[in-house]
């Protein structure tokens, strides 16, 4: 599946690109978007390893333990896979939580110690879980409650109300979260069977 | 202060008064998470590069225009193409959002129906190579197909909502 996307992306971009008159700036960008991928990443460096210093000690107090416990039972109705009290419960838990207050670079490193938790629990190390599905599911339908980046465009070019659309974007994401999750549920029991 | 800016220094200070009452090393716990940081963002990398290489000269190549050119009027293809964009490219479509709202005003339709839309769904890509390359996985199964399902509801969504709320 990854293969074909990404080989299918290379091979319409460089070949379109050629029939459109355009060889230069493909030519350029091949040399510039190593530079784009580095800058992306010495972006997050620093984010990801402040927070999974801190998360590390909330780990070894054990907060991450209670926050677990007491979402286990919730969560679990979605994902069955996880042991109840499991850790990687609590992270989840905590990724949500911090992807809907808008916080999504702090939510990341938590979502990233999450696979790792679930990784443990993963029979085939190559192949992504049922559990990990799921996790990424809730994540691309971007769980957000208080949209601060919009808002602030919306503002920047003058709205007369730059929050009216908060209201919608939590149906929408409700909306969407719940048939992505719906989907995912049908397409594990249908395999199961 | 507003309370998206309360909330970070909240979660340090209770994750630190924690440690301290539950007697942990609490400056060697750091160092050590710190570590594995990094070494996360080392294992990231790859992946990333190879995803930012395909959509950086997917998105020059000008198809995406291209492909909805057909279309006359100019905030209907406007909007398709910022859908389409939304699960491969989250700097792109911030542009896109800009665009929109500029051309067209943050409170027309098109520019709530933008603007929700940016906010309702997340780079589907983006997550899959970041979540998945950290641990190693090359078999996504249906991950992107349930991922991209839940994008298309969220675009749906924006444009029904939009239409019910604002008129």
């Amino acid at each position: 599946m990854i293969n074909i996307i990404w080989g299918g992306l290379l091979i319409i971009g460089i070949s379109f690109g050629f029939l459109s008159g355009k060889g230069d700036v493909i030519n350029s960008e091949i040399l510039s978007s190593s530079k784009a991928a580095l800058k992306m990443i010495l972006e997050i460096l620093p984010i990801l390893v402040l927070w999974m210093g801190l998360m590390k000690i909330a780990e070894d107090s054990g907060i991450l333990n209670n926050i677990a416990n007491f979402l286990s039972k919730p969560l679990k109705k979605l994902f069955p896979s996880l042991p109840l009290g499991h850790k990687s419960l609590g992270l989840i838990a905590s990724n949500v939580a911090v992807n809907m207050l808008g916080l999504g670079n702090a939510a990341t490193p938590f979502g990233l110690k999450a696979m790792e938790e679930m990784q443990k629990l993963n029979n085939q190390k190559d192949t992504a879980s049922d559990a990990m599905i799921t996790f990424l599911v809730l994540n691309t339908a971007g769980v957000t409650i208080i949209p601060t980046t919009v808002i602030a465009l919306r503002i920047l070019h003058k709205s007369n109300d730059p929050t009216a659309i908060i209201l919608p974007t939590i149906f929408a994401t409700i909306l969407a979260s719940f048939f992505g999750l719906l989907i995912d549920f049908f397409i594990r029991k249908r395999r199961k069977k | 202060m507003s309370f998206s800016q309360i909330i970070l220094p909240l979660i340090v200070l209770l994750i630190i008064i924690f440690g301290i009452k539950r007697k942990v090393n609490i400056y060697d716990s750091f160092i050590d998470g710190a570590k594995e940081g990094l070494i996360t963002t080392f294992k990231i990398f790859p992946s990333m590069l190879a995803m930012v290489f395909a959509v950086n000269i997917f998105l020059k190549s000008g198809f995406i225009e291209f492909l909805f050119s057909f279309l006359k009027n100019p905030a209907i293809s406007k909007i398709i193409a910022m859908a389409f964009l939304r699960p491969i490219s989250g700097s792109a479509t911030l542009v896109m959002l800009n665009d929109i709202l500029s051309l067209f005003g943050p409170d027309s339709f098109v520019g709530n129906v933008a603007s929700v839309m940016q906010g309702c769904t997340d780079t589907t890509f983006y997550i899959i190579t970041l979540y998945f390359g950290s641990v190693g996985i090359k078999k996504i199964r249906h991950a992107l197909f349930s991922g991209l399902f839940a994008d298309f509801i969220g675009i749906i969504a924006s444009i029904l909502i939009v239409y019910l709320f604002f008129s």
